[in-house]
């Protein structure tokens, strides 16, 4: 099996090893069908664009990824933000535009609407009340859809992401998209959801028909984590709980506050005090980080461009494997800790 | 109704320059510089066109680009008409429930996604639905000079497929496999396989976190060097070196001159920039010059204060066409008027050149008179990814700018570790003659297919030292006809058409590979010729 794929999937470059793992995401997710993409930051920012045009709205989560602003912008739609995980103002909103269809129903004929939002904030690490969003899908006839890169092996009891998490049925989120570059280890990404939907990337999605496919040798190593993760579905639990270890052990952390959902294993340690440059901020944490790696516990400065919507608070990014020890775990928040009192305080 | 009226007239083809129909000579150049009213080129024209690398003694490889002759182009506006008429009154029985299909049954449901409303969607619907077996095609080998594409039928029109289990090895005329390292077997798979040991599948890191190993450093250092610049940087998708980085180097107050048949992915990335972009003719340099020489002495619209920066954005060769950008008319232009070059080698990094170092070395143009180098990997090097190559200065600004460096992660070890070994075949460094004889036997086999399929009167595309070779077909049942026909003598083709290329154009795209050799080469054009006597493609 060669690494690299030669080809555009729809010239030659989908080979029976993509059509296999599509199969097999689509039933570990519990949907009709999915569509998988060789680049996991190109998957939502190419799916977004192509169901969501200039004249649509969507209405999107201000906390979301740079992948999704990316994906945002690119479909040119008219974007309404609601604050972070606040709920009240996303109802506020969509009965603004319910009145506004009332008023101009022709219009609202032609107009599509979108909730776009994240499972698990990449960055702010806190989930995202899906019960409530689809409860809006369903009253305000608005898909939803969502972004899982983090939550998609971590949720759940077997690990199928928000969806099964939160116990919802999967009908009820119309899209998920989610990379394999996170707890798959592996390349890429994928959406998946109803046949006629995830059909329609094969063609409008441009990351997907305007780019080479997965390398083969990365599509059957997917395939292999799915065995895993099939075969082995106490790990989700287990990762949680080291999760839940983790955070309790960086709890006290000198100068640091641990931020997030408890089961979430990808730990920000903000700033209590931040000063007001940025560039300070980064620099501290960045010394603090070099400490740590020097003491041979990897972490690191979570990294931002400045164009980003709302540009998240300095963080120190801890990230938890399932394959780490209590005593690995413990040492690990020691050394931390450690770093942390030397250099903030 | 709009469509039916666009479709039924004659669209004027953007790129018609006023020219007469070709009449019967089968190898008359039409491609020509139209700079003569342009002083830079009147002053530099004798001395600006290099010699072919390979022999001096040839004269510049030509280009053609006939113009579709007028009862091709009536038919072809004709066929689409009708599909779209067919298309509506299947709509329209849908509606009143008379057609059932897994269309209507998927729709029982309310469509919250609203799908109805674009034309898209009733093309895919109505027209490519149809014929959607000539695409997609899934294959079950490495995609080598033949491959094994999986055996497919539809028992409902094209709406789903079964597999019947079986395969069938095909003459493989579609993949980009241009050096012929699409293996599984070898020196580089043996390299890609050891890394995955070493390092495992994924890097599960941007750029600028953990996801830097120090394979990227070789890899980084080893592209530089192939291309001639002084720094490069790599990335893990081809489209999102181009969508990921034009945003980070152009801004608002900036301006994009892009040709007009350049790839999404630029596209993409000049869109999301922020910047202006204009577009010019495709490889017109007198269109480009009068764009250039606009914008800079109007400078911004209304404030007319200069612009930040010009960037012009061309690609090497352009994989739909078949031809080159002229790289040293452009290289002129850019010095008269201060602005950057930005050079897209996708297609022609490994694939053009004596020794496959780009179009730079094909047209003797100095890398160093090109501001930004990018190109992918895909294509001559059996791998992933993109790279862009500039002065250290810029590499450093990217490395930190990127949206790539710092929110995708890097590339995958086995796949750098692929593109390490062949480009090291490519460059001789492995102590062999390999990547001698492979690029130049990719010339060879681009050269003999391009002319013999003139001699068949067929009409052909591009650049005569292209290693892409469109074929035209123009009306789209020939399109789909051209493609069964073919896949029937087990040779798989990639075809093309609405909405990919302009309405008349619909074409067959022939990639050929070193790895094709010349007995391979006659038994398909054996073969097409055949085809083309069959739905009478030729002149």
């Amino acid at each position: 099996m060669e690494s690299g794929p030669v080809d555009l999937g729809g010239f030659y470059g989908t080979v029976d090893i993509h059509l296999e793992l599509e199969e097999r995401l689509a039933k570990f997710t519990g949907r009709e069908e999915a569509i998988i993409y060789s680049y996991g930051f190109a998957t939502i920012s190419s799916a977004i664009p192509a169901y969501s045009k200039r004249r649509d709205i969507i209405f999107c989560d201000e906390g979301v990824c740079f992948a999704v602003q990316k994906g945002l912008a690119a479909s040119r739609s008219k974007i309404k933000y609601f604050r972070h995980n606040d709920m009240d103002h996303l109802e506020q909103l969509l009965e603004e535009q319910l009145k506004l269809d009332k008023k101009n129903p022709a219009k609202e004929k032609v107009t599509r609407k979108f909730i776009v939002a994240e499972a698990l904030y990449m960055n702010h690490g806190d989930l995202c009340p899906l019960p409530k969003l689809v409860e809006f899908r369903n009253r305000y006839r608005t898909p939803i859809f969502l972004e899982e890169s983090l939550s998609f092996g971590v949720l759940g009891e077997h690990g199928r992401g928000a969806t099964e998490h939160w116990g919802l049925k999967p009908g009820d989120v119309d899209l998920i998209c989610a990379s394999l570059e996170t707890a798959m280890g592996s390349t890429g990404g994928f959406c998946a959801g109803k046949s006629y939907v995830v059909d329609h990337q094969r063609l409008s999605g441009i990351g997907y028909c305007f780019s080479a496919s997965m390398p083969p040798m990365l599509a059957a190593a997917s395939i292999k984590g799915l065995d895993i993760m099939e075969g082995s579905p106490q790990i989700f639990s287990q990762l949680r709980d080291k999760a839940v270890a983790m955070r309790r052990l960086l709890r006290g952390t000198p100068g640091l506050r641990v931020c997030g959902e408890s089961v979430n294993p990808v730990i920000h340690l903000q700033l209590a005090c931040p000063s007001s440059s940025r560039d300070t901020d980064d620099e501290l944490l960045e010394r603090v980080a070099r400490e740590c790696i020097d003491s041979g516990v990897a972490v690191v400065v979570a990294k931002y461009l400045k164009e980003e919507l709302k540009l998240p608070p300095a963080s120190l990014r801890v990230t938890v494997c399932v394959e780490l020890s209590e005593d690995e775990l413990e040492k690990a928040a020691k050394v931390i800790k450690t770093a942390a009192a030397k250099h903030i305080l | 109704m709009r469509i039916i009226i666009s479709a039924c007239s004659v669209v004027r083809d953007p790129r018609a320059t006023p020219k007469p129909l070709l009449q019967q000579s089968s190898w008359s150049s039409l491609w020509h510089l139209e700079a003569e009213t342009s002083e830079a080129m009147s002053n530099g024209s004798a001395g600006s066109r290099p010699p072919d690398m390979t022999n001096p003694g040839r004269p510049r490889a030509q280009e053609s680009f006939p113009e579709p002759p007028l009862m091709k182009a009536v038919f072809t506006h004709l066929s689409y008409g009708i599909l779209i008429l067919l298309g509506h009154v299947c709509d329209f029985l849908r509606k009143l429930g008379m057609k059932r299909d897994p269309y209507t049954e998927a729709l029982k449901n309310e469509d919250l996604f609203k799908m109805n409303l674009d034309f898209e969607m009733f093309f895919t619907r109505n027209i490519y639905r149809r014929i959607r077996d000539c695409w997609n095609r899934p294959i079950a080998s490495a995609p080598g000079a033949y491959t094994d594409l999986v055996d497919r039928v539809s028992d409902d029109c094209n709406w789903t497929f079964r597999y019947t289990g079986t395969k069938t090895n095909c003459l493989n005329l579609g993949s980009y496999n241009y050096l012929g390292f699409a293996e599984n077997t070898g020196p580089c798979a043996d390299a890609a396989y050891q890394s995955t040991l070493d390092y495992g599948a994924g890097t599960c890191s941007p750029a600028r976190e953990l996801g830097t190993l120090d394979v990227h450093k070789k890899l980084e250092a080893l592209v530089a060097r192939f291309v001639g610049k002084p720094a490069a940087l790599v990335f893990g998708m081809g489209f999102a070196t181009n969508s990921m980085n034009i945003p980070a180097l152009m801004g608002k107050g900036c301006l994009i001159v892009s040709n007009e048949l350049n790839h999404a992915s630029i596209v993409t990335g000049a869109k999301l920039s922020g910047a202006t972009v204009k577009v010019f003719k495709h490889n017109s340099v007198k269109s480009l010059e009068a764009i250039l020489r606009r914008a800079v002495t109007d400078g911004q619209p209304r404030t007319h204060r200069p612009w930040r920066k010009i960037l012009i954005l061309v690609e090497g060769v352009y994989s739909m066409e078949g031809s080159l950008a002229p790289l040293p008319e452009i290289v002129q232009l850019k010095k008269k008027y201060k602005a950057y070059v930005y050079l897209d080698e996708a297609h022609s990094i490994g694939a053009m050149g004596p020794t496959g170092r780009g179009v730079c070395e094909y047209w003797g143009v100095d890398p160093a008179d090109i501001d930004i180098m990018m190109g992918t990997f895909t294509k001559s090097f059996g791998a992933a990814g993109g790279y862009i190559a500039a002065n250290q200065d810029v590499i450093n600004y990217l490395r930190g700018a990127s949206h790539s460096t710092t929110y995708a992660t890097s590339v995958p070890a086995p796949v750098a570790q692929q593109i390490i070994t062949s480009m090291t075949i490519i460059m001789g460094d492995d102590g062999t003659k390999e990547g001698e004889k492979r690029v130049a036997q990719l010339l060879d086999n681009s050269r003999y297919f391009r002319q013999r399929l003139t001699e068949m009167n067929f009409i052909v595309y591009g650049n005569e030292d292209s290693p892409v070779v469109p074929i035209l077909l123009y009306e789209p049942g020939k399109v789909t006809s051209f493609s069964r026909e073919l896949l029937k003598k087990k040779i798989a083709v990639v075809v093309v058409g609405f909405p990919a290329t302009s309405i008349v154009e619909a074409r067959a795209r022939i990639c050929l590979s070193a790895s094709h050799t010349r007995d391979m080469l006659d038994y398909a054009l054996k073969e097409i010729n055949e085809v083309g006597d069959l739905l009478l493609l030729k002149k």
